[in-house]
């Protein structure tokens, strides 16, 4: 049987991006690893409280050998314009994610707003990775 | 951290227009975003998104106005002015130029909003927005 494990998402820096998913979003880190073998690579992940079998990785983009500077240069402005990724998140009260999240300092690009599938909220992380946050009708 | 890409602000700038369409919000508004001067503003903004930013606004109006006809039974002049557009008039322009029928007739061509199939706004809202149109 299939189950989803992992997803990633890029990121322009794994600290601010800790401190953004752990510090503001209150996920927890579930493996933060460094790889001297393999040039200091950092496999970093992070997944909501209470759901430890998914989590985000946090992936750094990395330059060569991986990818040359275009490339690299490229993700970073795809990332920057917002056409990199988004993650569907859902959660039993928006509302008041919504304003704890504010408090927080989130940036969010659409407060909470009803839909026909429940009340849907949109934000980004620092970099440009786009979430959103919908508490389902039926939840 | 690493110097992010200044298209970071200019998305900032896109996102407000997102956001607050509703409101009379307008390119000196979004150029406020980004931090920059208004015409420095909507050569990058050109430059990233392959638009300017007048022409953004304008479609993501009336897009929302588009989602409204589909979904809801308001008038069209309260959609309108619902959307942040000032003129009943130039509203039926644009929209009847992107969407190639006038917003009654455009209406008219949906079934009823609950036999579609539901996707997030957010879908709605990217693929929905019409392609512009020049007069």
């Amino acid at each position: 049987m299939m189950r989803i494990a992992h997803a990633q998402l890029w990121v322009l820096d794994q600290d601010e991006a800790l401190s953004f998913y752990v510090g503001k979003l209150g996920m927890e880190v579930r493996a933060d690893v460094t790889m001297s073998e393999l040039g200091d690579f950092r496999w970093l992940t992070v997944s909501p409280k209470g759901q430890e079998d998914v989590s985000i990785v946090l992936m750094a983009i990395p330059g060569p050998p991986v990818f040359d500077e275009e490339t690299a240069k490229n993700i970073r402005n795809l990332l920057a314009k917002g056409a990199a990724n988004t993650v569907f998140l859902t959660t039993d009260d928006v509302r008041r994610d919504y304003e704890e999240l504010t408090a927080r300092g989130v940036e969010f690009v659409d407060a909470p707003e009803e839909r026909p599938y429940g009340i849907d909220a949109g934000f980004r992380d620092p970099f440009g990775n786009h979430f959103r946050l919908t508490q389902t009708t039926d939840s | 951290m690493v110097f992010a890409p200044p298209a970071r602000h200019l998305l900032r700038a896109k996102d407000l227009a997102d956001a607050r369409y509703a409101e009379p919000l307008d390119v000196d508004d979004m150029a406020a975003a980004a931090g920059l001067s208004r015409a420095h503003f909507s050569r990058e903004f050109r430059r990233a998104f392959g638009e300017t930013p007048h022409v953004y606004l304008l479609t993501r109006r009336l897009e929302r106005a588009a989602a409204l006809l589909r979904d809801t039974d308001r008038s069209i002049a309260d959609i309108c002015f619902s959307v942040g557009l000032q003129s009943v008039g130039s509203f039926t322009t644009s929209f009847t130029r992107m969407y190639g029928k006038s917003p009654a007739a455009y209406r008219a061509s949906f079934p009823p909003a609950s036999a579609r199939v539901v996707v997030p706004s957010c879908v709605v809202r990217a693929y929905g927005r019409p392609q512009y149109r020049k007069p």
